[in-house]
Formats: structure tokens, sequence, C-alpha cells
């Protein structure tokens, strides 16, 4: 046997469960999971690595969309294959009876219950809605496509 | 009579015209569905399907090496 260098891979699930704070942790009010939200925002908007907070900036606006957009559900636990971790909303993010008017094409996944913070930022081909549904459906929740992997 | 919410109201889809697309890219399956009244758009429903999302923290990848 040889001694092998990594970063464990039980480290990285734990990471996306928020066992472990290298930094000073958040306080916390509960020790439920936090609620994350899924926010749209316009093709102009300049969302990206650097994003660092949900902010109004940018975001879609009309008839029947509420700004910070809708709760993510997270019925299912972070887990790993093989040396990834990784973690998927359990359902499709759904905007329906909605009309937005100007081109969007990005969604923002942010944390809720931690001052609105960032998580990541996903683009996709730019759209309107005009009295209709928007679905974001997820892809699969494995080790090569899901929506939060750390590899 | 199947009916779509539109910019009128509740529309019977045979009074509409429909139209539908869809593109396909590495990263997305999209489809999307209009209906019009003469030439204006009263309705447009998008399907986006995520593929594949970016791994995030791909350098540990070299910690691991």
């Amino acid at each position: 046997m040889a001694n092998s260098q990594a970063l464990c891979t039980s480290f990285k699930v734990e990471i996306l469960g928020g066992v472990h704070a290298i930094g000073t942790p958040p306080t916390r009010a509960t020790t439920a999971k936090d609620t994350f939200k899924a926010a749209l925002f316009e093709a102009t908007a300049s969302l990206g690595a650097g994003t660092t907070t949900y902010s109004t900036s940018g975001e879609v606006t009309g008839a029947g969309y509420s700004a910070g957009g809708i709760t993510v559900t997270n019925g299912t636990a972070p887990t790993s294959s093989g040396t990834t971790a990784y973690w998927t909303p359990s359902a499709s993010l759904t905007y329906s009876n909605v009309t937005l008017t100007t081109a969007f094409d990005a969604v923002l996944i942010y944390n809720s219950s931690q001052g609105d913070k960032a998580v990541a930022v996903y683009t996709f081909g730019s759209q309107t809605v005009t009295s209709g549904t928007f679905v974001l459906t997820m892809p699969t929740n494995d080790s090569s496509t899901a929506l939060l992997r750390i590899a | 009579m199947a009916t779509v919410q539109t910019t009128r109201g509740e529309m019977n889809e045979a009074d509409l015209v429909k139209k539908e697309g869809a593109i396909e890219t590495d990263r997305e399956f999209t489809k999307w569905v209009e209906y019009w009244v003469d030439d204006e758009l009263v309705h447009r429903s998008v399907h986006v399907h995520l593929k594949q999302a970016p791994a995030l923290f791909p350098e540990l990848e070299k910690i691991n090496g």
C-alpha cells in the first residue's frame, strides 16, 4: 500500500452539508436545512462567478413573477460517487402563469436562510414567456451531470 | 375542448394558431410552444431541460492527482 494525496470525498459531501466551518460559521437559528431559492435574470444582467448575494438588479419583472424567485425543492441529500460529491434539487423549477417579456437567460440559486448568499449561476438560451409557464428541469443527479458537483 | 391561458384570458385552443419549436445544445434541451391570434402572440411557454451543469471547484481535481 502507499499513501495518496487526496481531498477526501467524505469532506466534499460534508461541505455540501455544512458540516465543516473552516471560516467563522454563521449563526443558525435552527438545525434545519437551509432554504434555497431560484431567481431569473435578464440577458443584460452580469451575474457570474463574482456574484456574492442575490440582488434585484437585473432580475426579471413581470406579471406572476415575485422578486426573489421561487423556493428550490430540496428532498435529496448530498452524496458522492467515485471522488465527486454532488447534489441536485429534487424537482424542476416551475414559474407558472408568468409574463416575462424582457429576454432572460440565467437563474441564480441562492441561500435565503443565510443572507441570500449566492450559490451558483446557470445560463441557458435566451427566452421570454407570455401568459405561460417557464420550467427549468434539473439535470440527472449523478457525479457527471448534477447541478452542484465538487469534483 | 382544450383551453389555453392567454393575454386575453382563457381561450379555446382551436381558435388559436399554435407554433412549436425546440433546440438542443450540449448543455440544454429546450422546447417552446406559442399561440397566436393573427399577428399577436398571446401565449408562450418554455421548458428548458438542463443536461449538465459545470463542475464546481474542478481545480480540486489537481489536489486529487
